[in-house]
């Protein structure tokens, strides 16, 4: 029996919008990119002028090993909470983008900018949003932790399934229609089934990022309020102020542990079941595997329960509800041109609004000088991004193509690269830090690896899935007639991985831009170490509560982001596709 | 309209008065698809609506089963006016179009389903559907674990389950292997002889006319541009029918000439839609021009051949091999009439050519007879640079078709150039050029 080894490390759907056409920005992105600056701009200042709560809330953290169990309980229930909520999230607002013109025309722009922004930067907003929601409770404190998490899923997830559910074949969508399913009924047998695998690996990928955020969330300061929830970031965290390096590697063999479990009890048994739903006439020769599915399968009494799952979903199927009715004659719609018109001049009132309060807050606040330090620490890490992913390429490709190349090893590699993508690098920081500090090395060049230490692995399981990938033909013809090593580089490998490679990379760049809020500042006990650089600058001000430049620092970082994205990654890809995908 | 009507066949079931179908587009006029077609469907009755790509039918089907508004007409089936799909109608998928990942059993009921129908009775109807197709046993199956054959008899299954007065069936058997077909063809048409499926009527589009020949009562031959009834066939033969029975064989003839009957006895352009260089070009690559020209200069009489014979040697269908003759008609290369293609003069000389002979004598009339290749050639002329952006000439085909047409003509045209070393063209840089590589 063959097993996977290029499946389950195959994006569905290309990702962060990456499949759009559009490389500049229109005047649209840029309505929208005002409006959520407006929000964040909204939110700092509602947050400024509230009061400090008390400064030590929920219980106090112990390393003692005995509450470690618990401690990564909590830390993976919250992961739980999180993706329950991105899920509904997802299942709500991109259904809403897809039948929708006028909300789609919102929502997808916001959601492409969205996956921009730098989810650690959110944090105090968000954390002061909740504290003050739920007043003196670690209720607002949880909230926040999940709210961070959910950011660092939600807005790829929705894309992806908004993206599946506009490219229901046209065959299905017929049938749909011809029999006159309800909406309820279409969401439940069509559009859920059709976009299911797309979605299931975006879940577990996005769930795989999730740990990082968990772990940076659960202890977190901001001005005079110091959050602690029980879980693995905490003790992390006092285990750094205690410089107590066997808490450490206690808290690296913990999240170890729980990695392991969510991808041998999690993650590998959904892709395996979620294979039923591909979208294939044809059996297949290599599916996906797990043998907790394989042994799920082979039980007696556990089947039923899917069954009784399947069993809910066919009760849920069949809600009455005011959307189960059959759909009336289908209409001609000749787009209302006054809804038109009221539609738009509502979004550029909100637009206006949001320019104007951008426009008085930072005149209040902020001056020219802010805008060019943030910027310059900008440059800063950009470059600092850039050389990294260069050297992480340099190092990753040839093994990536090495490992790829050779079936038996990929299938034993594959999951190692995809354990060590998910595990959440903050949780090894310290022991680099010990090492700086130890050897009097440079913060500015040395902290800089801390970014892409948990990010590089999209590169390498990315381009060991795409070298595996490679048809068998064409490397019988590079065997053949004898081809260069040099020939082979440029005429068979590099093109055949290209798209995998861009899919890798541009997750490995958007994970260090997010990384460096928590790299470029480190502290051991009470040396800090700092690196010059715009996440530097969002994480100090964020330690000293200035919400404006927290809200610069956060614009400045997804400007960035989102021009690499359009000006670099883009073009890569759509070159990928375009040139070098074999039909 | 009485004439049309079959007498035998008992009363009038679905009626289709002068419907019309305009697609907008951008820029340019509109592009009607169906003009006026009027028609009428009779109890019991088998019709088949035969025609080449792009002649309507399809776009006809989905009106008639309501997925697909009319811009102008209207269809009434049992005196009730279709607007939106119906109960009264199922259709058969060319594609099967079945869910995946629902088993046999869930995709036939999918259509009860919809209709509120209680899972007991929805399972008992299901299971009598799938017993009837000879589906018994593979209720539990996926799609993906069964032959294309199987699949197709899903969806029938699904489609007759519902009870509907009229079914539809969309080239169901064109994704079939030929045995397969010719099973499912004969296991459908024993059940409606037996009087057991629980239908009035079935409209078939095909363009594969012997099929055509072996279901139907009438058969209705469309022509396109724009999309209407060109001519209509009645097929009393008894059932079983022969292929090798000479009435069946003279009907197959007389379909083939009706389909190649030019629409206005003038000659060259007139199957291809619009004039000038937006004629549109249908996907012919100049290896297939070169095959059929040979082909035909190797039938017993030379220079000579029989369309459906060629059609039978060759092992193609209707669609395939009726753009490539009108592209060597258009290029006057052979000529079409009644059913046979006879080569002309050039394109006996064509035969007797070497490579490099053919190359010039294939650039001479592509020049010559198709506007958009000189246009292209006298633009690059002009140019001191000899060289012109491709987006250029897709802009301005644009004006006069779709998207996709504009793309299909410009690449038709560029294969053809390239053939004849008429021009170059860069697909990178989306250039067009009189370098010549080599």
């Amino acid at each position: 029996m063959r097993t996977s080894r290029n499946h389950a490390a195959r994006p569905a759907a290309p990702p962060l919008g990456l499949g759009g056409g559009r490389f500049a920005p229109n005047l649209f992105d840029a309505a929208i990119f005002l409006l959520i600056v407006g929000v964040f701009v909204l939110l700092g200042h509602g947050v400024r002028e509230m009061t400090a709560p008390v400064a030590q809330l929920g219980t106090p953290v112990t390393l003692d090993p005995a509450n470690l169990p618990e401690y990564a309980l909590r830390t993976t229930l919250r992961m739980f909470a999180a993706i329950v909520a991105s899920l509904v999230f997802t299942l709500v607002v991109a259904t809403l983008a897809a039948r929708s013109r006028k909300a789609e025309l919102v929502i997808v722009p916001a959601l492409d900018i969205l996956q921009s922004v730098p989810v650690l930067g959110f944090l105090t907003f968000t954390v002061a949003f909740f504290l003050q929601l739920f007043p003196g409770s670690v209720l607002g404190a949880e909230c926040a932790a999940i709210f961070a998490i959910f950011t660092s899923q939600a807005w790829n997830m929705a894309f992806s399934f908004y993206q599946s559910l506009r490219t229901v074949p046209r065959d299905l969508d017929e049938v749909a229609r011809h029999f006159r399913f309800s909406p309820w009924l279409r969401f439940w047998r069509l559009d859920v089934p059709f976009a299911a695998p797309g979605l299931i690996w975006n879940t577990m990928m996005s769930m795989s990022g999730g740990w990082f955020f968990v772990v940076a969330s659960e202890a977190i300061t901001v001005g005079d309020t110091t959050v602690t929830l029980p879980g693995i970031g905490s003790w992390l965290a006092l285990a750094i102020q205690e410089r107590d390096i066997h808490a450490v590697l206690l808290a690296v063999a913990t999240m170890a542990a729980v990695i392991l479990a969510y991808d041998q009890l999690i993650f590998r048994p959904i892709v395996a079941w979620a294979d039923k739903f591909r979208f294939e006439q044809t059996a297949a020769d290599s599916r996906p595997r797990s043998w907790l599915y394989d042994f799920w399968r082979r039980a007696r009494m556990l089947p039923r329960i899917t069954r009784g799952v399947g069993w809910l979903v066919n009760q849920i199927a069949r809600l009455p509800t005011p959307i189960t009715r059959p759909p009336g004659p289908p209409r001609a719609t000749p787009a209302s041109r006054r809804g038109e018109m009221v539609f738009a001049a509502i979004l550029a009132g909100l637009v206006g609004y949001a320019a104007w309060h951008i426009v008085t807050f930072t005149r209040a606040t902020l001056s020219l000088d802010d805008l060019r330090a943030a910027l310059g620490d900008g440059l800063l890490t950009l470059v600092r991004v850039l050389v990294l992913i260069a050297l992480a390429s340099f190092v990753w490709v040839p093994v990536g193509v090495w490992i790829g190349l050779r079936p038996r090893l990929a299938t034993a590699l594959q999951p190692v690269a995809q354990f060590l993508a998910a595990f959440p690098a903050n949780v090894v920081f310290p022991v680099a830090v010990v090492a700086i500090v130890s050897l009097r090395l440079d913060p500015n060049v040395w902290l800089s690896p801390l970014m892409i230490l948990g990010t590089q692995w999209y590169i390498l399981f990315n381009v060991i899935a795409g070298a595996s990938a490679i048809q068998t033909d064409l490397r019988d013809v590079a065997a053949l007639y004898r081809l260069g090593a040099w020939q082979k580089w440029r005429q068979l490998i590099v093109p055949a991985i290209l798209p995998y490679y861009v899919t890798g990379a541009l997750t490995a760049a958007g994970g260090s831009w997010n990384a460096s809020i928590v790299a470029e500042v480190a502290s051991w006990g009470d040396t800090h170490l700092r690196a010059e650089g715009l996440g530097a600058y969002i994480a100090d001000a964020t330690a000293a509560g200035d919400f404006p430049r927290v809200v610069l620092g956060i614009v400045v970082m997804s400007g960035m982001v989102i021009a690499c994205n359009r000006l670099l990654w883009r073009p890569l890809y759509r070159l990928a596709e375009n040139r070098f995908r074999v039909e | 309209m009485d004439t049309l009507t079959n007498p035998v066949q008992g009363r009038t079931l679905v009626e289709v008065d002068r419907l019309r179908k305009v697609y907008p587009k951008g820029s340019g006029e509109d592009v009607l698809v169906l003009g006026d077609v009027t028609f009428t469907l009779g109890r019991n009755e088998i019709v088949s609506f035969l025609g080449r790509s792009g002649c309507g039918k399809t776009t006809l089907l989905r009106i008639l089963a309501g997925l697909m508004p009319a811009s102008g007409g209207e269809v009434r089936i049992d005196g009730r006016r279709v607007a939106g799909p119906s109960p009264d109608v199922a259709m058969v998928f060319q594609s099967f179009a079945l869910f995946p990942w629902l088993t046999v059993l869930e995709n036939v009921e999918v259509g009860l389903e919809a209709q509120g129908i209680a899972p007991a009775e929805r399972h008992r109807r299901a299971l009598a559907a799938i017993d009837l197709i000879g589906l018994d046993g593979y209720e539990s199956a996926y799609p993906k674990e069964l032959s294309g054959g199987m699949r197709q008899r899903v969806g029938i299954a699904r489609a007759l389950v519902v009870q509907p007065t009229v079914l539809l069936m969309d080239e169901a058997f064109s994704a079939l292997d030929v045995l397969t077909a010719e099973t499912l063809r004969t296991d459908l048409l024993d059940l409606w002889m037996e009087g057991r499926l629980p239908i009035s009527a079935i409209a078939v589009v095909t363009h594969n006319i012997e099929e055509a020949v072996l279901l139907s009562d009438r058969v209705l031959v469309f022509a396109s541009n724009p999309g209407r009834v060109a001519a209509e066939i009645r097929i009393d033969l008894p059932h079983p029918r022969n292929r090798l029975d000479p009435a069946f064989r003279q009907i197959v003839e007389d379909l083939y000439a009706s389909m190649t009957a030019r629409p206005d006895g003038k000659t060259g352009q007139g199957h291809f839609f619009g004039t000038g260089i937006a004629m549109l070009l249908p996907r012919t690559s100049p290896n297939l021009i070169a095959g059929l020209l040979e082909a035909v200069a190797a039938e017993p009489r030379p220079g000579h051949a029989d369309l459906p014979d060629l059609a039978g040697d060759l092992h193609m269908e209707v669609d395939d091999l009726f753009p490539v003759a009108e592209v060597l008609q258009l290029l006057r290369l052979a000529e079409l009439a009644e059913g046979d293609i006879r080569l002309t003069e050039a394109g006996r000389r064509f035969v007797g050519l070497d490579p490099d002979g053919r190359k010039k004598l294939f650039a001479q009339h592509v020049l010559t007879y198709v506007p958009l290749a000189a246009h292209i050639r006298r633009i690059l002329d002009e140019r001191s640079t000899h060289r012109a952006p491709g987006s250029r000439f897709r802009a301005e085909l644009e004006d006069h078709m779709s998207e996709s047409f504009a793309d299909q003509t410009l690449r038709t045209v560029t294969s053809w150039g390239r053939f004849g070393e008429i021009f170059a063209y860069d697909e990178v840089s989306d250039v067009f050029s009189l370098d010549n590589p080599g």
